[in-house]
């Protein structure tokens, strides 16, 4: 097997400079040349690269060939929603009437995009069931940031200071916790049962005067929807506390179930996994927060409000009463937000219930294809994701990580692996609604495949990948000898 | 399946390749006798509540609507503008857009398998070369989210680092900086104190302190001496700068900050209303594992060739979990290439050249204004693309005035500087476009 662009030249940028080379043309100065600053102000010499624009092209495009993308491949990683990114929203969040706005325009210059933005608020409000919405927050973590930080003041404000823990399954993902302690919580992690929902005595044994709040992922990420949900709610609003609950997993309950219905709190949403905004390589993304009506004055800085009748209405950026303040410099990632708006008004209601119908149908299809081939640590119908385990491959000689790299060989992007924690030799797979059957039952077969492999020609599989732009890569020289920049 | 009008497709079907047929056998499959019934784990008080949003569009009304909204709006293509303070309006050469159009950039994952995501990490580690280069730093992360997180991520760096519980901001930070530094430290305790230059408000209990390079008003602070104030007390200089000025200026790493941050934006990046924009963040080696973010490292493969992974890692949320050095996980990774293939294109000689091209009108635009009775300069100190007039009337009327000429003016500053406009002027700017503003500017002003 050969390695897909065998011998490319992988110079870097900087290796690729050559002295007098420009990649961009610019206009000449067209004002009289103005006194210069203090020579001490200026830098003396700048390393950049010197190189043109058709070398910038063609390194930049062959870069590109390197990747695996959704546009190119099947990628089943679980929790992070791979799903097609549709093309039209990209489109129009270039249109120079939003691309080309200023965040400090005055707001009757922008009335388009601040009645986009309000609308969009409306939308997301009603898919969870909240109150109110808040999108400045760029990514999901900050969105639980936020969260935190709301549940922090509220807390504050209704006098409860002692209230310092919140509670965090183990099967949450590692952004959960990081939040809390970034919002200066304690975190107490709750085990999870045997049917994979949060363990209610354990969480029950924490929910006294100190509970803050508890953080849920529903699903979780176990692929589950937790049944206990109601009662859990209720457990810690009995506490005292508030219940925070992470949205990355939306995309199995659009238009099948609301957050604000199962008793939650606050809720971020993950634009760039739910909503199709691309994920960029690892961004941008917007992590709007969704709250009840009891954390509305609590959102982040800034919101949209309307005022005015219909037909004659006026939308302008307010600072929520008692906000928890600015976590962006400006109104959040305002692209992200209108591709996010622009695939709400394609699926609209309908076609919204048939994406976690189909994305539901997807998992369940490969839960019972593959669950004779790979363990299924939890043996019941899963939501959008199935979570399997390479535990028996592993006791013939092929990890979790040998067989996802051999999946790369087959075309196919690795689920995630080794998360969450809880389940051995994790293969944690999510299919989204936007691929076909045909598709499935090729990464069915692949799937089997290396099963057989791993019998039959082990190192075949631990030593994946073998056709791939690199094989596996030294991580433990890269953080021993760093080399961080050329 | 739905009800449709009359003769109309199914909308959203495109995105979804499953047919009733395909539908039914997998269902077959799984054994459930209909879609609904996957979802009996929900309690059935809480399964398929009213969705109170529009139907679905055809992709043809779709983009009627939105660009009617687009088109409501005034915008930079078409209206002369004078905005800065934070989001910057440059050219930006059309391959930028181009690359970062590529799907198999836009439409990738954050780079966990390391194999088929060479072409992201091969991207950020060129681009954490170009950030160490422009701000004269030793190590770059791989992108925050804008800015002002990212100056908010440097404070609190800052006190894991120190040890200490205050932060100092310099008052001449722009105000949503400031506010941004405490919502992110509001939860950990520790006090964040606004300090003027001359200020005695650094002291053994400040962790760092933060400046902005041009400052918020445009002017060039005194980094040198910043960087002997802050270092006498033990605290850590932490310079929030202008990439694009930075084509002119000795960075901030050669001053001796520890820790530089800067808003990407101005790279190449559309100004799009506030975001995405790309938080810049570069420190000192020797800080590298306190400092929040990814970071992509070259290595070798099992067979000795070169090769890029994400390191480090055991700093970060998914490792270390509540004892991270961030939450951050997702980051702006699009817009690190957008500001990537733009300091490609410029190179060495086109970033000094933008950045003079900015000096230079900035300051036509300034000597014009002089000439203008009524208006004064309250700020006497050296500026780069960005500096403030006192007005003679509050900047709210004059802005209103210059609309009707089709001029977005500056930014209303008169909260923090009495009757204050903070004007921004770069290659967008052409000289007639500077001499309509001053000639409106002298017209408003009689």
């Amino acid at each position: 097997m050969t390695p897909r662009n065998e011998g490319m030249d992988r110079r870097t940028l900087m290796e690729r400079s050559v002295p007098g080379r420009i990649g961009a043309n610019l206009p000449d100065l067209d004002v009289p040349r103005q006194p210069a600053l203090d020579a001490a102000l200026l830098r003396d010499e700048l390393r950049m690269p010197e190189v043109t624009e058709p070398e910038i092209v063609r390194y930049f495009t062959l870069l590109s060939h390197l990747n695996f993308s959704i546009d190119t491949n099947f990628y089943p990683l679980g929790s992070c929603t791979m799903k097609y990114n549709p093309k039209v929203n990209d489109e129009m969040a270039f249109l120079p009437g939003f691309a080309a706005l200023h965040p400090h325009q005055p707001p009757e210059t922008v009335q388009g995009g601040l009645k986009l933005l309000h609308t969009l608020q409306g939308y997301l409000a009603e898919i969870t069931g909240m109150k109110g919405v808040g999108m400045a927050s760029l990514a999901g973590a900050q969105g639980e940031f936020c969260g935190m930080l709301m549940i922090r003041a509220r807390l504050i404000d209704r006098g409860e200071t002692q209230r310092d823990t919140v509670a965090i399954p183990d099967s949450a993902h590692g952004t959960n916790p990081a939040s809390a302690a970034m919002a200066g919580f304690q975190v107490v992690t709750i085990p999870s049962d045997s049917r994979g929902n949060m363990d209610l005595e354990a969480l029950n044994a924490v929910a006294d005067s100190r509970l803050a709040g508890v953080m849920i992922t529903q699903p979780n990420t176990l692929g589950l929807f937790d049944a206990n949900i109601v009662e859990l709610c209720d457990t810690v609003h009995r506490a005292g506390g508030l219940v925070y609950g992470d949205g990355a997993n939306m995309n199995a309950l659009l238009g099948r179930a609301k957050p604000a219905d199962m008793g939650f709190d606050v809720v971020h949403l993950n634009l760039h996994k739910t909503f199709t905004t691309p994920h960029g390589g690892g961004g941008p993304g917007a992590g709007p927060v969704c709250v009840t009506e009891e954390l509305v004055p609590y959102l982040p800085s800034p919101v949209v409000m309307r005022s005015g009748d219909d037909g004659r209405e006026t939308f302008s950026l307010e600072d929520p009463e008692r906000s928890i303040g600015r976590v962006s410099g400006f109104h959040g990632n305002f692209g992200v937000l209108v591709r996010a708006y622009t695939y709400i008004r394609t699926m609209g209601n309908t076609g919204l219930t048939e994406v976690s119908g189909n994305a539901v149908l997807n998992a369940n299809y490969l839960l019972q294809r593959l669950r004779d081939t790979y363990h299924l640590p939890y043996d019941r119908r899963c939501m959008h994701e199935v979570v399997l385990s390479a535990r028996d491959q592993k006791a013939r000689g092929a990890r979790g990580l040998d067989i996802a790299k051999r999946l790369l060989d087959y075309g196919f992007h690795a689920p995630t692996m080794y998360f969450p924690l809880i389940v051995e030799e994790t293969l944690m797979i999510e299919p989204t609604e936007t691929e076909s059957r045909e598709t499935l039952d090729s990464f069915v077969d692949a799937m089997k495949a290396i099963d057989r492999e791993v019998s039959e020609d082990p190192d075949l599989v631990t030593g994946a990948p073998h056709t791939t732009p690199v094989s596996r890569l030294d991580e433990a020289r890269a953080a021993r000898q760093p080399d961080l920049r050329g | 399946m739905t009800q449709q009008a009359p003769g109309a497709p199914d909308r959203g079907f495109h995105y979804i390749p499953n047919t009733d047929d395909d539908r039914a056998e997998m269902l077959r499959a799984v054994g459930a006798a209909s879609v609904d019934e996957l979802f009996h784990d929900i309690p059935a008080v809480l399964r398929n509540p009213p969705l109170n949003i529009p139907g679905p569009l055809s992709e043809l009304d779709l983009k009627r609507e939105l660009q009617s909204m687009a088109d409501s709006n005034l915008n930079l293509a078409t209206s002369v503008s004078f905005l800065g303070g934070g989001a910057y309006n440059h050219f930006s050469p059309s391959i930028v857009r181009a690359i970062i159009s590529r799907g198999e950039f836009l439409t990738a994952y954050t780079p966990y398998q390391p194999e088929v995501s060479q072409g992201t990490l091969q991207v950020t580690y060129d681009f954490q070369t170009m950030v160490c280069s422009l701000f004269g730093m030793e190590v770059s992360d791989a992108g925050m989210y804008d800015g002002a997180s990212a100056v908010a991520e440097a404070a609190l760096m800052a006190c894991r680092v120190t040890g200490r519980g205050e932060v100092a901001v310099l008052d001449t930070v722009s105000p949503s900086y400031q506010q941004v530094v405490r919502a992110y430290t509001q939860g950990q305790g520790i006090d964040v104190k606004e300090i003027d230059v001359s200020s005695a408000g650094v002291s053994d209990e400040t962790a760092c302190v933060i400046v902005q390079y041009p400052n918020f008003f445009g002017y060039l602070d005194d980094l040198a001496g910043l960087e002997k104030l802050a270092h006498d007390k033990g605290a850590l200089l932490v310079v929030s700068a202008n990439p694009v000025a930075m084509g002119l200026l000795k960075p901030p790493g050669e001053y001796g900050a520890d820790i530089v941050t800067g808003e990407g934006q101005p790279l190449g990046i559309p100004p799009s209303y506030g975001g995405p924009y790309l938080g810049l963040f570069t420190t000192r080696q020797s800080r590298i594992r306190q400092m929040p973010g990814r970071i992509a490292g070259r290595t070798v493969d099992s067979e000795g060739r070169t090769g890029y992974v994400l390191t480090l890692s055991t700093r970060e949320q998914h490792i270390r979990r509540e004892r991270a050095t961030s939450n951050i996980c997702t980051n702006e990774a699009l817009m690190t290439l957008a500001a990537t293939v733009y300091m490609a294109a410029l190179g060495k000689a086109g970033l000094r050249h933008v950045a003079e091209l900015s000096y230079h009108k900035a300051h036509y635009a300034a000597s014009l204004i002089e000439k203008i009775p009524g208006f004064t300069f309250p700020i006497d100190a050296p500026f780069f693309n960005e500096f403030t007039v006192a007005c003679p009337v509050p900047p709210g009327e004059i802005n209103g005035q210059l609309l009707e000429h089709n001029i977005i003016g500056g930014l209303d500053v008169s909260d923090r500087v009495p009757n204050g406009m903070l004007l921004c002027v770069t290659e967008m700017n052409s000289r007639r476009d500077i001499e309509d503003l001053a000639s409106a500017l002298a017209g408003g002003a009689a």
